[in-house]
């Protein structure tokens, strides 16, 4: 067993507002600069949708992530060393500037210095690629609340299986958010691409970094990495990605993304996991076990044997006890409503998320009973609008009972929270559906409605 | 390895070069180095130093943030976490902000900054000439804008860029001798200012005010102007707007967001909405289009756009058919006795066949000789059927007999809620009573209702209560009652049924009883912990009072209002300055002068840009047929003129004639001021300006737009502010009015006049379409920049700014703008003005006996002979006022003396001030006669702060103290926990200040409570500002009564084809759908502005778009991102197609707000820079946002007055020519 610590995230989509608070400070504090203005190392999506970069879900055409090989070894899905270097310099996995967007700006001093003239001034759009006139036909976020997703949007690869039961229609809309950024994973793909040597993940936290000396922009990092999280930069040539916000984290303060998240949706902590079982772990063969897996590798610092070891392998005792107080690990482990962005990829991806719930589907359209109790408010998991198996696709390579699972134990809290508010009561059996005792849900309830700040990170 | 290992994807030697530890598998590296390299990120994270600020926009946020400086630059901004507690058992408030707030620090160094002072060329060489021929300023710019000629050429110029670099002193020369001459030549009143929103940056705003109060001149509203006024709060309350803090939506059991996109619009505190889920509450999203916040609900129901009044009103029909009539919830009906009118007795009128409601019942009406009997309304005893005249009621507010007995205590009387039913107290009968509908009829006035009510006879006459008024209004019958009554819930031929409203609004009949029957029980279950969380998207109506209304009387029904958790939330606007009476005070310059000269917006505008030329329809087509015809014949302009003469709404410029030469006149007269203008008055040799806008000696000639953009975003009607106003080039489409639809008694020109205006001044640091568009652009500080308060609705904190950086280039704060202004003018004003009388025509006032002026609220003109012009009684009262406008400068400076000699008075309470004004002596020191300092913006925080109730604790228990007197009940106690309290601007500069349960609100926030609106009155038996002093379902003021809105009532969008006509082009073979025109609030823009942001444009879709649905889009052949064209009689909008499934057919949304000045091309059909969102909409005055002097239906700023709604207006959308020209 190799102890080690990881800072992880988890980010509960149920809370998220969709508001991109958090891509611009990451923007003005980290990308705000020449090289990096399409570059947002937290980006928001709205899905249905297919993404920033586009499709970028999509491997089959990216060949982001690791598959198993006939062998049943992890092997990246870009090829073989030999095909990767060979294509050093036409790689056709590399999406081009069209897949992610054209960075404008405007001539903005124009409202000032414009002559006399016939017509009120405005500021034209210009490519900040080319300094010319250029017409806007993507952007950063252009699918943002479902702008344009009849026609876009049946391209989301998420939709794979489900297209029948997804209509781009008014009464059967639904979205979600879906803030994005580096997994910091424990088998990064990027780490493993990276023919210079410039990728890591930090020994102490697992933060992956890209070593701006030793890049050398062969970008096998961006072609490899499935989330599409790493970015070329294209003034100094170098490759650029999240960093976890590491001076700040070093100096005890969460990531930028994370404390200025006014949705307070994001849990930031350590967890501790075992580095040698990783690649076991990553090499089940049924996709739907990776979850499983995945969750397995993570360590419980409460365990005598494992907090021994910990110590033993040089984790400090503060870091130790930092693991025991993770809100990360509690939502992912304990009790088990984190779930991660497409295990199916294989890098074991380090931020994980609580799957969101949404309005009921028929309101809109349907006749219901009158003879409803007006005591009972609350809708069946199976009737809301986002389809489970939309959510499977995203977070457990295809399970929508895992989905369904945790989603029940949102409701399942709300309920009860909302017995104990109004009369006081407890409903064991409401309790017992979801597996959890009344003080269980109610330390949930606690970690994810009162959220404190020292509670998030 | 074993077989399950990895194919190794790196080199072998790698480990050498990379210093790192690769992982036994070969898979991945590790690495212990602090590597050298990592300095680079760093580095970039490094900062010299953090200032905490805010930001001044009228987003409601009011936000604390840190701002990151780097050698001297700020870098960016994160948000501060340091709020005060909620408490061990709630979420907090940290961190709030938002995307937009977050990319503020991008206008710091934005290539559109305003970074010196600039004038039209044009104008600045004519300026330069003229001074330089002419010797003096004042004469140089009479005679610039006497000239025909050369006026015509500078104003044409507008909006068409030739701006040129000037100087502070010259521009402050040419703005002050414009401002000068125009007290002179026309009046001061014609010298107006315009600045929104006090409580987003109070120092910036008090000092643009400021300076216009204390030279005379003109302030505008906004709220009731930005339609974020919500007009049934007045109606219902007799208050401007109270709402809770949104920590307390975490209180509420079941929450319906109606209207309002909560997570885009108050993004900030949403979370406690997706929070409050977690702990039970039930969340219900009403919303035409599947918006951002129908994500968070458990219900989402998408009515049709402007017809919520009807989905709620059918809810009313539930609440009041289970909880009232086939069941009664004692909490309930406790509730509604006591706090609302719903036991007060109407007197009926025979109308025809059947019957309608009149006047509320009062004193006088029982032939009691008591003090103020017309404002003293009547119940029933429920065990004895004795009328009684319970305290509480407007008689008691004022007047010695009232003292002690201003409240709503029922000395063990119980009021008869209804008189229905078995009760041998009572004689009743049953009689037929006709009421309002507005869903059917030829006309907007639509048809009538026949109804029944149990009623009872009190002094003879016939009455009923308001409860029964309501049962029948609701279409919930009720044995032995005439009329036609629904025979179930699916009943859609029955106005007020589920069944009904279906068929308006779509919404299942089902679902709306489920909805409804939720609310009321979880209301019931919780002791009123439903919520209603309204928005613009309910307000923006022209019918928004009848909406809202019917909303509130579902919180008023279950007993939800004035609980924690419960009753209406509003968020429009940021309209609670919470220290309020240290801001009005200073930035009125009532501590120099009392009043100032407030104007409604809305009218202002409607007449100064001619708006009212171009009706299709009269004012008198609202009528109900059971009307008497009042308004017969009447246009809107009318009617507001009529309320311009009864002293019911301001109106500035006020007379057609210069206010300092009517007091001239007065003074070689030999007769008091007041008796003059009354006497030209009469004599029809004075008229009120109102009565003739298109006169040029009534035209506004200067204004001076600060903290706004007039013309790029609030300015509805838009193409006619650039016609008319400013005379440049405009898009207006639709023709003037039809001779038959014109005004009776306001005059017509043939002619219109176009650019009114002479002088248009915006202040800002950004280039909008306001600093295009004007004369003189003069560069502002940022919010990072300056010194300065801010305050929301939204939290209870009163926020500090900070500058982190001193004003670049030649920027100065709104502070020192006007400072610098005040210096020119008093100079100036030395030769040309001096001292002279000024009068003002002053409304009757709200929270004063004004309140008492016109008994009943029945409409008597004196111009019509009805009645006596008697100033302050049927007409404004005329208020004489000294100027020594050469002292403005010095005034401004300083505290003046009537703060001790006349207190400070908010909402009828008076407080003393003298150890405040010795405290700021010293803090402040002293200028002039030992008075407290004002010379800089800190100072004039301090000074707001210190003479606030909210903000310091000896004041909020003096004011509980006076009103005790008044009430005659426990008060102070709620404020004496803070008595020895003060929040200095030293404190607020470091952090987030909790405010002070005050008796300027009506929450508690004692022992740290969350704030709710009305909270004192539920608990502490406060009444409410209205006649009955109870929350009032029925209002009885002649103008309603004859709009047919005494109760609620559901009256739908205006019918704009009905009186306009279609309004397409129909040229063959392009493709065009008329539909709803919608602008709502953006997520990509800074509230109502700031939509040019680099980032904020990289996050959209860069520029304007419109956002319609995959059907109206397959209509007209539109693809996502194709350009189109929206237009209609107003105006013409290009802009991008957004399309979406989650947009209703027929409905599309220009989000506000879409300036002109970023990535606008031409129009095709105009061939001009195409429009802003307010291209297409027009203003429209709705007569019973325009009545006064009665009760709750008197005038305050921002109080009452019509709105400035744009919701019911239509376009016409189609594909354009993909090749654009800018």
């Amino acid at each position: 067993m190799r102890v080690m610590a990881q800072v992880a995230m988890v980010m509960n989509l149920d809370k998220c507002i969709g508001c991109h608070t958090c891509s611009v400070t990451c923007k003005q504090t980290w990308t705000n600069r020449e090289g990096v203005e399409y570059a947002w190392f937290n980006n928001v999506e709205t899905k249905p949708g297919i993404g920033y970069p586009k499709r970028y879900e999509d491997q089959e055409r990216w060949k982001g992530g690791w598959e198993l090989d006939r062998k049943g070894r992890l092997r990246l899905r870009g090829g073989s060393r030999t095909q990767r270097l060979l294509s050093l310099f036409a790689n056709p996995d590399m999406p081009s500037i069209d897949d992610y967007y054209e960075p404008i700006t405007y001539d903005y001093d124009t409202l000032l210095s414009a002559p006399a003239g016939e017509h009120t001034p405005v500021a034209r759009p210009k490519s900040l690629l080319t300094g010319e006139d250029t017409a806007i036909t993507w952007g950063a976020n252009w699918e943002d609340d479902l702008g344009g997703a009849p026609e876009h949007a049946p391209g989301d690869p998420n939709l794979e299986g489900i297209r029948e039961k997804v209509k781009f229609e008014f009464e059967r809309t639904f979205m979600f958010h879906l803030p994005r950024l580096c997994e910091h994973c424990l088998n990064p793909a990027c780490v493993s691409a990276c023919p210079s040597g410039a990728m890591y993940k930090r020994e102490e936290d697992g933060i992956v970094l890209v070593d701006q000396d030793k890049c050398r922009g062969w970008r096998m990092c961006v072609s490899s990495c499935p989330y599409k999280k790493v970015y070329l930069n294209h003034v100094t040539g170098k490759a650029e990605k999240c960093t976890f916000c590491f001076p700040r984290v070093e100096a005890g303060q969460p990531t930028v993304c994370s404390e200025t998240c006014v949705g307070r949706l994001r849990y930031l902590g350590i967890v501790l996991y075992d580095a040698d079982a990783v690649t076991a772990a990553l090499s089940v063969p049924d996709p739907e076990d990776l979850l499983d897996a995945q969750r397995a590798l993570i360590l419980d610092p409460h365990d005598p044997e494992i907090a021994r070891e910990a110590l033993a392998q040089g984790i400090p005792h503060d870091w130790l006890e930092a693991a025991r107080q993770s809100p990360v690990h509690a939502l992912i482990s304990k009790y088990k409503v984190a779930l991660p962005l497409h295990p199916e990829y294989r890098t074991a991806p380090m931020v994980w998320y609580i799957p969101p719930l949404s309005p009921v589907l028929d309101a809109v359209t349907a006749v219901d009973g009158d003879s409803s109790d007006p005591d009972d408010v609350f809708h069946a998991i199976r009737d809301l609008r986002i389809p489970v198996e939309y959510l499977a696709n995203l977070f457990t390579a295809g399970d929508p009972e895992v989905v369904a699972g945790v989603l029940m134990k949102l409701a399942g809290m709300r309920g009860h929270m909302r017995n104990r508010s109004l009369d006081g009561t407890v409903d064991q059996g409401l309790l017992d559906s979801i597996g959890l005792t009344a003080e269980e849900v109610e330390d949930l309830y606690r970690l994810l409605a009162i959220a404190k700040y020292e509670d998030r990170y | 390895m074993d077989s399950t290992g990895v194919d190794r994807p790196r080199p072998r030697g790698r480990k050498f070069f990379a210093r790192g530890e690769v992982s036994a598998d070969g898979r991945t590296v590790h690495r212990i180095d602090q590597a050298e390299w990592e300095r680079f990120y760093r580095d970039r994270w490094a900062h010299d130093k953090v200032v905490r600020s805010t930001h001044g926009v009228n987003c409601t946020g009011s936000c604390s943030w840190q701002v990151f400086v780097k050698d001297g630059l700020i870098t960016w901004e994160h948000q501060a976490t340091d709020y005060p507690s909620v408490g061990p058992d709630s979420p907090e408030y940290e961190p709030r902000g938002c995307p937009r707030g977050a990319s503020f620090s991008w206008y710091t160094y934005s290539p559109s900054r305003v970074r010196y002072p600039y004038v039209r060329g044009v104008l600045l060489k004519m300026w330069r000439e003229a001074k330089a021929r002419l010797g003096d300023p004042v004469l140089a710019w009479a005679e610039i804008t006497g000239d025909p000629e050369k006026s015509r050429r500078y104003k044409r110029a507008r909006g068409k860029g030739g701006l040129i670099r000037s100087t502070w002193d010259e521009v402050n020369e040419l703005v002050a001798a414009a401002h000068v001459h125009t007290a002179k030549a026309y009046g001061p009143d014609r010298v107006v200012g315009f600045s929104p929103i006090p409580a987003m940056s109070m120092a910036s705003f008090a000092a643009g005010t400021r300076y216009h109060s204390l030279i005379g001149g003109t302030l505008l509203s906004f709220y009731d102007w930005y339609a974020d006024l919500p007009i049934a709060s007045p109606q219902i309350w007799g208050d401007q707007t109270d709402v809770p803090e949104s920590a307390d939506w975490w209180n509420s059991g079941y929450l319906v967001m109606w209207g309002s996109n909560i997570p885009v619009t108050r993004t900030p505190d949403a979370h406690f909405l997706t929070e409050a889920r977690y702990k039970g509450t039930k969340v219900v999203a009403v919303s035409p289009d599947y918006a951002d916040n129908v994500k968070f609900a458990d219900d989402w129901l998408a009515p049709h756009p402007g017809t919520d009044g009807a989905l709620a009103m059918a809810m009313g029909h539930v609440v009041l058919t289970e909880f009232f009539r086939d069941r009664q919830v004692p909490y309930f009906s406790e509730y509604t006795r006591r706090y609302t009118d719903l036991p007060f007795l109407v007197r009926l009128e025979e109308r025809g066949d059947a019957f309608v409601p009149g006047k509320f019942l009062t004193a006088a009406d029982l032939g009691q000789d008591v003090e103020n009997a017309e404002f003293k309304t009547v119940l029933l005893n429920e065990e004895t059927g004795e009328a009684v005249v319970p305290q509480g009621s407007l008689g008691h507010r004022w007047g010695e007999q009232g003292e002690g007995r201003w409240n709503l205590e029922l000395d063990g009387v119980t009021p008869a809620l209804t008189l229905h039913g078995d009760n041998a107290a009572l004689t009743t009968e049953a009689v037929a009573i006709d009421l309002p509908r507005f869903d059917v009829g030829e006309t907007e006035g639509g048809g009538i209702v026949r109804r029944g009510v149990p009623a009872t006879r009190v002094n003879g006459m016939l009455v009923t209560t308001v409860f029964d008024l309501v049962m029948a209004r609701y279409a919930v019958g009720r044995e032995g009652l005439p009329g036609e009554w629904p025979k179930s819930y699916e009943d859609t031929e029955a106005p007020g049924t589920p069944g009904w409203a279906e068929e308006i609004t779509s919404v299942p009949a089902a679902t709306t009883a489920r909805i409804a029957r939720e609310f009321a029980r979880n209301a019931e279950r919780t002791q009123g912990r439903s919520m209603i969380v309204v928005g613009a998207g309910a307000n923006h109506w022209f019918h928004s009072d009848t909406i809202y209304r019917a909303f509130l009387s579902l919180v008023l029904l279950t007993g939800c209002q004035g609980r924690n958790g419960g009753g209406w939330a509003h968020y429009v606007g940021q309209e609670k300055a919470r220290p309020v009476t240290g801001m009005q005070h200073l930035a009125f310059a009532f501590d120099w002068q009392r009043p100032t000269r407030h104007m409604a917006g809305t009218a202002f505008w409607y007449l100064a840009t001619d708006q009212w030329r171009y009706e299709g329809f009269k004012a008198d087509e609202l009528s109900t047929p059971l009307g008497t015809g009042m308004l017969q014949g009447k246009s809107f302009a009318d009617c507001n003129a009529q309320a311009a003469r009864l002293g019911w709404l301001p109106s500035h410029p006020t007379f057609d004639r210069n206010p300092l030469d009517l007091a001239d006149e007065a003074k070689d007269a030999g007769v008091p001021v007041a008796d003059h203008v009354v006497s030209e008055l009469k004599a029809g040799r004075l008229n009120f300006a109102a009565e003739d806008p298109d006169n040029p000696a009534n035209f506004p000639r200067a204004l001076t737009v600060w903290r706004a953009n007039l013309l790029g975003s609030s300015g509805k009607g838009n193409e006619y502010f650039l016609r008319h106003l400013l005379g440049a080039d405009a898009q207006v489409r639709g023709a003037e009015t039809a001779e038959g639809n014109r005004p009776q008694d306001v005059t017509w020109h043939d002619e219109a006049p176009e650019g009114k205006l002479d002088l248009l001044t915006a202040v800002d640091f950004r280039m909008t379409s306001t600093g295009l568009f004007a004369d003189v652009v003069l560069p502002a500080a940022t919010w990072y920049e300056k010194h300065d308060l801010s305050s929301t609705d939204m939290h209870p904190f009163v926020h500090a700014f900070n500058p982190a950086i001193a004003p670049p280039w030649e920027a100065r704060s709104d502070y020192d703008v006007f400072l610098g202004l005040a210096d020119h003018y008093s100079e100036l004003a030395k030769t040309h003005l001096g001292k002279r009388t000024d009068v003002l025509a002053v409304p009757l006032a709200h929270d004063t006996p004004d309140e008492m002026a016109q008994p009943g609220g029945r409409v008597l003109d004196w111009r019509n002979g009805d009645c006596e012009p008697i100033p302050g009684r049927t007409m404004p009262k005329l208020v004489v006022i000294e100027r020594d406008f050469a002292a403005t400068a010095d005034k401004m400076r300083s505290v003046g003396p009537l703060l001790e000699k006349l207190g400070l008075t908010t909402k009828g309470i008076t407080y003393h001030p003298e150890p405040e004004i010795e405290l700021l002596r010293r803090t402040n020191g002293v200028r002039g006669d030992n008075r407290p300092s004002l010379a800089t913006a800190e100072h004039m925080c301090e000074a707001i702060l210190a003479l606030s109730a909210t903000t310091n604790g000896r004041l909020a228990v003096e004011g509980f103290k006076q009103l005790e007197k008044r009430t005659g009940t426990k008060l102070a106690d709620l404020a004496e926990e803070n008595e020895g309290k003060r929040i200095s601007y030293q404190e607020a500069k470091k952090g987030p200040q909790a405010v002070l349960t005050s008796p300027e609100w009506s929450g508690s926030e004692t022992g740290g409570r969350r704030y709710s609106a009305f909270v004192i009155n539920v608990e502490r038996d406060k009444p409410w500002h209205t006649l009955t002093g109870r929350q009032q379902f029925f209002v009885d003021h002649d103008w309603l009564t004859e709009l047919g809105e005494q109760l609620p009532v559901y009256r739908p969008p205006l019918n704009m084809h009905r009186r306009f006509g279609s309004q397409q082009l129909g040229e063959p073979g392009r493709a065009e759908v008329t539909v709803r025109y919608l602008t709502p609030h953006s997520k990509w823009s800074i509230h109502s502005e700031y939509q040019d942001n680099a980032h904020m444009l990289a996050l959209s879709r860069g520029g304007p778009d419109i956002w319609m649905s995959t059907q109206d889009a397959e209509r007209i052949g539109v693809a996502d991102n194709d350009w189109v064209e929206a237009y209609n009689r107003n105006g013409v909008v290009v802009a991008r197609a957004v399309v979406s499934h989650r947009m209703p057919e027929g409905t599309v949304y220009v989000y506000h707000a879409k300036d002109r000045n970023v990535n606008v091309p031409k129009t095709e059909i105009g061939g001009k820079r195409g429009g802003v969102h307010n291209s297409l909409t027009r203003l429209l005055l709705k007569p019973t946002h325009l009545v006064g002097g009665y009760a709750q239906f008197t005038y305050a700023f921002n109080y009452y007055g019509p709105t400035g709604n744009q919701r019911d207006e239509v376009t016409v959308v189609r594909r354009r020519s993909q090749e654009v020209e800018y």
